[in-house]
């Protein structure tokens, strides 16, 4: 059973097509880049499979089950999402923030503290500095890192990232792909990460899928996007090379 | 004698002063109590938030001393006296209110509100945990601003025998007595400034608490 699959989704609003008969899966343990320009659809698809919107045709399926038929609250606990900017709350702590959902699930206090510690360290924020501030007290990538640690707080098997090192300084970017990568192999967690850099797809997907205009015009490795003819992925390529 | 009337002034003054704080205190209870949960819902709902906003704007732009006297033949909510000075003056402070609820909620970050979904908060967490404490500045604003007209509009209450500090205004314009109005009306303005400040303070700290520490 793939941890998430799209059987022939489409996606519409007031009568504009976002997404056209998709289908694809994403397996246990890989990271999936949805690759494409800004309205190409992608982060509706992300935002598919965690509920936030619903399908106009087809059915997406998280875990074998389709997500009409999860508990929206249910199925948001067990996946960890991680947005731009990393939208964490601004009136909460650290501490507070990371361990927003165990409290939701009513862990007991010491246990929330207990993992909230880990996952800071893990972050690479120790909680000693750090539990107590607020986030605007932090810098862009130390808020992304925090934004990281909340998603992991439920222990969740699939990870979204909806373009989340998209306003960070490149320098600042490299460090936390690489520190995506490291947690990845830590983890083996199942993520789809949203970007429109091709550059991050393929530094950091087990699999690219290629959307344009609301198609799948490319799905693969890495290797093979690089070799693919599809236009769309040739002009993406092209960044890559004119850079 | 000057003392004399001083004296009196004060002792009546003492009981209208109650009155008048009765009579605010009271409206923006009852103005709190139906235009914060009717702003929640309107923050969610279009058609309610049209209706909502559209009928507390209309109520704001009829005249107070007409509505004061529009709602005399009316039963029930109208007559002369107290509770049709309150229908009166919880129109008024409404619509303060209201719009700064719906505002304060629809103005909380989008991403903060997206991420508070996807965390997988319940509608009523999301309330509780994230739209009222980050609108709450927002709606004490509100509060604010329709406390200190609440506190001067309540004056003319006493046009339809409400009692409050308007007793001593409309008195002294009947009278031509300077004095008896401004024993209405410094009293009234006091009381203006003073809510102003406290409310004004409780925003300040609410907005503070929430980025600085706690």
């Amino acid at each position: 059973m793939s941890a998430v699959e799209f059987r022939d989704v489409s996606f519409a609003i007031s009568g504009r097509t976002i997404l056209d008969h998709l289908s694809f899966t994403v397996e246990r343990g890989e990271t999936l880049v949805l690759l494409g320009r800004s309205g190409s659809g992608k982060t509706t698809a992300l935002r598919l499979i965690n509920a936030m919107l619903m399908p106009t045709g087809g059915e997406v399926l998280v875990q074998g089950k389709p997500t009409r038929e999860w508990d929206p609250v249910r199925l948001r606990r067990a996946i960890g999402y991680v947005i731009q900017e990393a939208g964490l709350f601004p009136h909460f702590t650290v501490a507070r923030n990371v361990g927003l959902v165990p409290n939701l699930e009513k862990w007991p206090p010491a246990k929330v503290n207990a993992l909230v510690s880990e996952l800071l360290d893990r972050v690479g924020l120790p909680a000693s500095d750090f539990a107590g501030r607020f986030p605007r007290e932090l810098s862009g990538g130390q808020r992304q890192r925090i934004g990281v640690a909340r998603a992991l707080a439920a222990n969740p098997a699939i990870l979204l990232f909806d373009e989340p090192f998209g306003a960070l300084d490149p320098v600042t970017r490299l460090d936390l792909q690489n520190e995506f990568l490291r947690l990845r192999s830590e983890l083996r967690k199942t993520s789809v990460f949203v970007t429109h850099d091709v550059r991050e797809a393929i530094r950091l997907g087990t699999r690219i899928g290629l959307l344009r205009e609301g198609c799948m015009v490319f799905l693969g490795s890495p290797g093979e996007f690089d070799a693919s003819t599809d236009p769309e992925a040739r002009a993406f390529l092209e960044v890559l090379h004119a850079e | 004698m000057l003392s004399d009337v001083l004296r009196d002034l004060f002792e009546e003054g003492t009981g209208l002063l109650g009155e008048h704080l009765m009579l605010v205190v009271t409206s923006i209870v009852i103005a709190c109590a139906i235009g914060i949960p009717l702003g929640i819902s309107a923050a969610s709902n279009v058609r309610i938030r049209r209706f909502a906003l559209g009928f507390a704007s209309i109520g704001q732009t009829i005249p107070s001393l007409a509505l004061f006297g529009f709602l005399i033949p009316i039963p029930f909510i109208g007559g002369i006296g107290q509770h049709t000075a309150i229908v009166a003056l919880v129109l008024y402070a409404l619509l303060p209110i209201l719009r700064n609820t719906v505002t304060g909620i629809l103005g909380v970050d989008p991403a903060v509100h997206d991420s508070a979904v996807a965390m997988g908060m319940t509608k009523g967490q999301l309330l509780r945990m994230v739209e009222l404490p980050l609108a709450a500045p927002t709606i004490i604003a509100g509060l604010r601003i329709a406390t200190v007209t609440t506190i001067g509009t309540a004056t003319i209450a006493a046009a339809i025998g409400a009692g409050g500090l308007g007793v001593f205004i409309f008195r002294g314009i009947a009278s031509v007595d300077k004095l008896q109005i401004l024993a209405g009306a410094v009293p009234a303005a006091l009381l203006a400034l003073l809510a102003d400040a406290a409310l004004g303070w409780l925003e300040k700290r609410w907005a503070v608490k929430q980025t600085i520490r706690g």
